[in-house]
């Protein structure tokens, strides 16, 4: 009976140096819920900034016939928008508060959080995204606003799906949601905002909780 | 036949166990990587290479990343079926007992 445990010790140890090595493990649920809780503060005010109409929509719909009529996009009005502004502040709030979390764990698990594994993660989820980023910046160049909710999540959700591989594999899930979200989004152009926060906000918390509940719950 | 018999006296010990299974998922993998993922000392690391080194089951390639050197190791053919045998072998020794 003893042995016959020792070699489930055995076969346990294998299955985590396997999953170890060559995964990405310390990426926490906390860092899901805290980039979706970003996300939603950011939607709310992006709501809000689109209610009051006067200045946002229309110094929007002028950068993007100044770029229409010039041929390039001018870096310098579009920061003058507060969509923008919102976009960025939250992006980068996300980014700190979920790096945060995995660092966290990353004490827990006793990996590196810039090794091996978070290299080659970073570098497979970054070509999607940089891909999309491309893509999103023609669209917005072109004036196709509304295309840009459905892009960000499509192309988002792409990422994931890469991501699966060289992470925690559920994942992918998270990535699946985020692509059907996105492609419905097509279909309902003008609701972006409903649809971003409901990806990048409650599917990311969903997705979060889970994944605490299922690895980092004590 | 008793499944004992293929169980390798080579995979015995834990550590060896845990640099045979990060390389079999890994083509290859640096010597501070495997400290990383197996908490133990340099000598330590060094003297469990060795042995998987010596039973033919991992192969050393020396390279530079600049002027430091990056040695690298990764598993051999025979390692990778070696290994393969002896987790068939826990595993039917696992299920005759349940």
């Amino acid at each position: 009976m003893n042995t016959n445990n020792e070699h489930q010790q055995d076969i346990l140890q294998i299955k985590q140096m396997m999953e170890r090595s060559s995964r990405f493990i310390s990426l926490s649920g906390l860092s899901g819920i805290a980039a979706g809780t970003c996300a939603l503060i950011g939607a709310y005010f992006a709501y809000h900034s689109l209610c009051s109409r006067d200045n946002v929509l229309l110094n929007l719909d002028d950068t993007i016939y100044n770029t229409a009529t010039t041929g390039h996009l001018n870096i310098s009005t579009l920061l003058d928008n507060n969509l923008v502004i919102i976009a960025i502040l939250t992006f980068t709030s996300a980014l700190i508060s979920s790096l945060f979390f995995t660092w966290l764990r990353s004490k827990k698990t006793k990996l590196p959080l810039w090794g091996t594994t978070s290299k080659r993660l970073m570098i497979n989820v970054s070509i999607p995204l940089i891909a999309g980023g491309f893509f999103l910046l023609k669209l917005i160049e072109n004036g196709s606003v509304g295309l840009i909710a459905p892009g960000c999540l499509i192309f988002y959700g792409l990422a994931l799906v890469n991501a699966a591989k060289y992470t925690l594999g559920e994942i992918k899930y998270l990535g699946y949601f985020q692509i059907i979200l996105g492609i419905i989004n097509l279909w309902c152009v003008g609701k972006g905002l409903y649809f971003w926060a409901t990806g990048f906000g409650i599917l990311h918390i969903i997705y979060g909780i889970i994944m605490w509940n299922k690895y980092e719950r004590e | 036949m008793n499944p004992i018999q293929h169980l390798n006296k080579v995979f015995d010990n834990r550590i060896r166990l845990g640099i045979m299974s990060a390389l079999m998922v890994n083509d290859e993998i640096n010597f501070n990587d495997l400290k990383e993922l197996l908490q133990i000392t340099d000598g330590n690391l060094a003297s469990h290479i060795k042995g998987l080194e010596e039973s033919g089951y991992l192969k050393v390639q020396k390279g530079f990343i600049g002027r430091k050197t990056n040695t690298t190791y990764s598993a051999t053919k025979v390692g990778e079926k070696a290994f393969k045998q002896h987790i068939d072998a826990l595993e039917k020794m696992i299920n005759a007992t349940k």
